[in-house]
């Protein structure tokens, strides 16, 4: 299982955009995603949604709902599940729930959601790259 | 040779159809065809609840809704009447003339109501009071009659007056004997009963004895021995009840001396193959009007037919418990303390009108055993004292704690189950063990709560009173194997939703984060978010987008709208009482066009627009409240609409203004978040046009104000609201539905419903309790609360697009709010819009210019 922590890039220099377009899409300041809530942000024309928890880590995953087949994730509720505590958002549809750090279903573990690097730079989260497609079972 | 037996049954009421059940059940109909033949129009119904019919209607009585069973070896015959019984050549013959054979038996003909020879006895409005038709017709006779008399002060004759007061008619009650309920209670427990009765107005006349009824055609008077005549035009006679026996006596069986068809301890009468069971049977010469005796007869012919080890029926517990007007009674066991050994032990309390007196005796080891008791205005410890009775338990050594009130010495009667041995009968009417309710919760039982106990046992399904006692036994087992009860809102809070309301009410919590840290677990999830929101919007009554909220609101109500389908909203401006001006529908109209909006008539009585895209939502709401309009809370576990019919105003049936009532309610309740959505309904007659019995609180207008009807519900498993109190004014009806939706409020589970609330909390009986009689003292607190949450209500659509932060969460993308989202899409139908789904993700490409805020 792959777990990702936000992490702070120093910006070249200066504020502007051209200091995060090597880390990615630079969607929106922290500030503006209340803690444990998401976003829907447009990235590369994709619609991904852009989590903070509670401990101000950001998580990205796909908005589009395999279940719903509508594009919503970033309407959800997100909480933690368990001892070891694992970030979810459950769909604003049907409350499938969905691990924030992987997209992996927790309900149905043969449905994982794509996912993408996402980091705070400099108080602006820029989400990067698209992830390779990675499924629970995997180390 | 392998021939199937053909059993007859005579009479379909109460006895004969639990007799059919049992033969189903047990396996009886595997060997014999069952013919079951019923004289009454209409199937089976609860005959001990008659009074309800009033309110319940004849459906809500039915054992046999359907009319029909199940098995197909079973055929029920209703409007047919026997007249003959030829017993050597084993035929009956029917009134169509119709001859039909049997092998065996079972006469459950019932009894008939005795009317005294008294002169004018045959005048018109001179009824009895036994079935359906005679309710229905005493109904008919009501309108037209002011002052009506019951003859007749025992059990049944109580119910009558009571049916007579609820059809509006000043009710009198004429007693030959010199106590009402003779036969089960005594002098003092008589007069208490009387002082009761007569504080609801009704005029008891005891020591009463009826010379004549008085009249032409039609009643007009009754009159008394050595007493003045009343002056009354309607009279119902309920001296008694008589066995059926007339067609066993034709045939020759043998009858007893007192009446009834003489039955040996299997119930089998003077020829083998015709049984009796229920009150045309006499077993031992004597004759029981109570259903439990006739359902334990039912049970020992099964037995016997079955042709294994024979039960056997020797004599009945005859206690009764009961509600007259209002009014606990109970008797049981040895009431009047024939015992010559018999000790009495009394609490009175003329007051409070409350008389309690058990009758007890000393064993050899110096403490009591309970012989029998008898309880008026408070019968609460009846469950747990009954099953006493014979069952040779030692009491306490202070036996009158088992009466006294709590607060002057006496003990719970929930703590006392345990006194119970294993084989004490706890339902009296189906004969069910304390033991058995504990093996349908063990292991190999299945049942996991009361209510499936009572569904799969029978206990307490047909008086009720020992559900109180059937909770408390399975509570008890629970907990003994170490059961818990994971009640449970989520693994994030381990305590229900109740006591999560009490928790937050007693810290005065206005965050999440403090309740999570202080009582839960972990970062809470999409169970307990919502739920505390509720809680929190419930005592608050703050803006549920407020701050930090925004994030444990459920899906529509963190956007104020309903999420539909392909990820549009509908939007429902509220219409109160389903009234509106046609300005204000040509706004909407507007509105719907402008946006493409489907638009559809919701249920409730107002105009649902679907298809809204969540970035649409402000400005959509702008407009609707520039016109006057505001939020609908269709998204809100909260009070959606009062629906109305249109009243008097306009109807030309209508005896009160529904629509200005269901306006009233529905603006005083808007905006209060409850567990589960709340609907209302106000009609303005009894044809109940606002099918507000279907709502989780219905008021019906009645000549002399407002009946008022809780926890009805459409859905998946319907149900109809009950009757909480009748003919309120304007003041007393907001006042209890002020305590009742607010008691709701506080003690619902998550998503419960006010039905399912309602028979978990303890019935309709308990919530009258509390909200009517005011029995716990929170009337005043709950009606504050109410207050408070009316007097801080807000528009909370008119607030959102007040404050810019509120709408900063309304767009489509946080990088992009000017791109509409590419994956929703309609088809057009009838000329509307329709959500369509797409396949998979849509990707606008990386042409699409984004810059960041």
């Amino acid at each position: 299982m792959t777990t990702t922590e936000a992490r702070r890039v120093a910006p070249s220099r200066g504020t502007s955009d051209g200091a995060y377009r090597d880390a990615g899409t630079a969607i929106c300041p922290l500030d503006r995603i209340a803690r444990e809530s998401g976003v829907a942000a447009l990235v590369d024309g994709e619609a991904v949604a852009v989590f903070r928890t509670y401990d101000d880590q950001v998580f990205a995953i796909s908005n589009f709902d395999p279940f719903g087949r509508a594009s919503v994730l970033s309407r959800g509720i997100v909480g933690t599940r368990g001892e070891e505590e694992i970030p979810f958002v459950a769909s604003p549809l049907l409350k499938q729930r969905f691990d924030l750090r992987t997209g992996a279903c927790l309900d149905d573990p043969a449905v994982v959601v794509p996912t993408w690097d996402v980091q705070v730079v400099d108080g602006m989260v820029v989400v990067g790259a698209r992830r390779e497609t990675i499924t629970s079972c995997e180390p | 040779m392998n021939q199937r037996k053909q059993l007859v049954v005579v009479g379909h009421g109460m006895v004969g159809h639990r007799f059919v059940q049992a033969a189903i059940e047990r396996g009886l109909t595997e060997t014999h065809d069952i013919t079951i033949l019923g004289e009454e129009p209409r199937p089976a119904y609860d005959r001990v609840a008659l009074t309800s019919f009033f309110e319940r209607g004849a459906e809500a009585l039915s054992f046999l809704p359907g009319g029909a069973y199940d098995d197909p070896r079973v055929a029920l015959r209703l409007g047919a009447e026997v007249v003959a019984i030829s017993p050597r050549q084993r035929v009956i013959t029917l009134a169509s003339g119709e001859d039909l054979h049997y092998d065996e038996l079972v006469l459950a003909t019932g009894a008939f109501p005795f009317v005294p020879p008294v002169p004018g006895k045959d005048l018109k409005n001179v009824f009895v009071y036994r079935t359906i038709e005679d309710l229905e017709a005493i109904r008919a006779a009501s309108r037209k009659a002011k002052v009506g008399a019951v003859i007749g002060g025992g059990l049944l004759g109580l119910e009558a007056a009571n049916a007579l007061h609820q059809l509006g008619l000043e009710t009198h009650v004429v007693e030959l004997a010199p106590r009402l309920m003779a036969v089960q209670i005594d002098d003092a427990a008589g007069s208490t009963l009387n002082r009761h009765i007569e504080t609801l107005g009704l005029r008891v006349h005891t020591g009463a004895m009826t010379e004549a009824v008085l009249g032409k055609d039609k009643v007009t008077g009754l009159a008394l021995k050595d007493r003045n005549p009343l002056d009354v035009d309607l009279v119902v006679f309920s001296a008694g009840i008589r066995p059926r026996d007339a067609l066993a006596r034709a045939a020759d069986l043998d009858i007893a001396e007192r009446g009834g068809i003489l039955v040996d301890e299997h119930c089998r009468t003077s020829d083998e193959h015709i049984w009796a069971i229920g009150e045309c049977a006499a077993p031992g010469g004597r004759m029981y009007g109570l259903v439990a005796p006739g359902y334990t007869m039912a049970e020992v012919v099964v037995d016997a037919l079955l042709g294994g080890e024979a039960g056997s029926f020797t004599g009945a517990d005859m206690s009764t418990k009961l509600k007259l007007l209002g009014v606990d009674v109970a008797s049981f066991g040895d009431a009047f303390a024939t015992d010559e050994d018999a000790l009495e032990v009394v609490y009175a309390d003329a007051v409070a009108g409350v008389y309690k007196k058990l009758v007890v005796k000393e064993l050899a080891s110096g403490g009591y055993e309970l012989l029998g008791g008898i309880l008026v205005g408070d019968a609460s410890s009846y469950g747990v004292l009954r099953p006493l009775v014979g069952s040779g338990i030692e009491l306490p050594d202070n036996p009158e704690g088992l009466i006294l009130p709590a607060a002057r010495g006496g003990v719970s009667t929930g703590s006392t189950t345990d006194m119970l041995p294993d084989d004490a009968q706890v339902c009296s009417c189906n004969n069910v063990t304390k033991a058995e309710i504990a093996a349908a919760v063990s292991d190999g039982g299945g049942c996991d709560s009361p209510a499936c106990v009572t569904a799969c046992t029978k206990a307490g399904s047909t008086c009720g009173s020992c559900k109180t006692v059937v909770k408390k036994i399975v509570e008890d087992h629970f907990a003994s194997v170490g059961r818990v009860v994971d009640r449970s809102l989520c693994e994030h809070f381990a305590m229900t939703r109740q006591e999560l309301f009490e928790v937050v009410a007693v810290h005065g919590y206005n965050r999440f984060d403090d309740i999570i840290e202080g009582h839960g677990r972990g970062r809470g999830c999409d169970i307990c978010k919502p739920a505390v929101a509720s809680v929190l919007a419930s005592l608050l009554n703050h803006h549920v987008l407020d701050g930090a909220n925004a994030t444990l609101q459920d899906t529509n109500d963190a956007y104020l709208a309903n999420l539909q389908k392909n990820g549009t909203y509908s939007v429902v401006p509220r219409i109160p009482g389903g009234e509106i001006t046609p300005d204000k529908l040509i706004v909407i109209g507007e509105v719907a066009r402008d946006y493409g909006l489907y638009t559809k008539i919701t249920g409730g009585q107002r105009i649902d627009l679907f298809g809204a895209r969540m970035e649409d939502l402000p400005a959509i709401w702008k407009r609707l409240v520039d016109a006057g309009m505001e939020s609908g809370h269709a998204y809100g576990k909260s009070l959606r609409t009062v629906k109305s019919c249109v009243g008097s105003t306009w109807c030309r049936y209508g005896v009160q203004d529904s629509v200005g009532m269901a306006i009233e309610l529905e603006l005083r309740y808007r905006g209060l978040r409850s567990p589960h959505k709340l609907k209302g309904g106000v009609s303005g007659c009894a044809r109940e046009c606002a099918e507000a019995r279907g709502k989780d609180f219905g008021v019906i207008a009645t000549e002399k104000g407002w009946n008022l009807y809780v926890g009805g519900n459409g859905g998946a498993v319907p149900a109809h609201a009950q009757l909480l109190a009748g003919d309120l004014s304007r003041e007393e009806l907001i006042c209890y539905l002020d305590r009742f939706l607010m008691y709701y409020i506080r003690t619902a589970d998550r998503l419960q419903r006010t039905s399912t609330w309602l028979d978990e909390i303890g019935g309709l009986e308990r919530v009258r309790e509390v909200v009517v009689d005011d029995s716990l003292g929170l009337g005043s607190e709950l009606e504050s609360s109410m207050d408070r949450h009316v007097d801080s209500y807000f528009d909370e659509w008119k607030a959102t697009i007040e404050d810019p932060e509120k709408l900063s969460r309304f767009v489509s993308f946080v990088n992009a709010p000017g791109t509409p989202d590419p994956h929703i899409t309609f088809t057009e139908e009838r000329g509307q819009i329709r959500a369509d789904l797409v396949d998979g993700p849509v990707s606008l490409g990386a042409s699409i210019p984004v810059g960041a805020p």
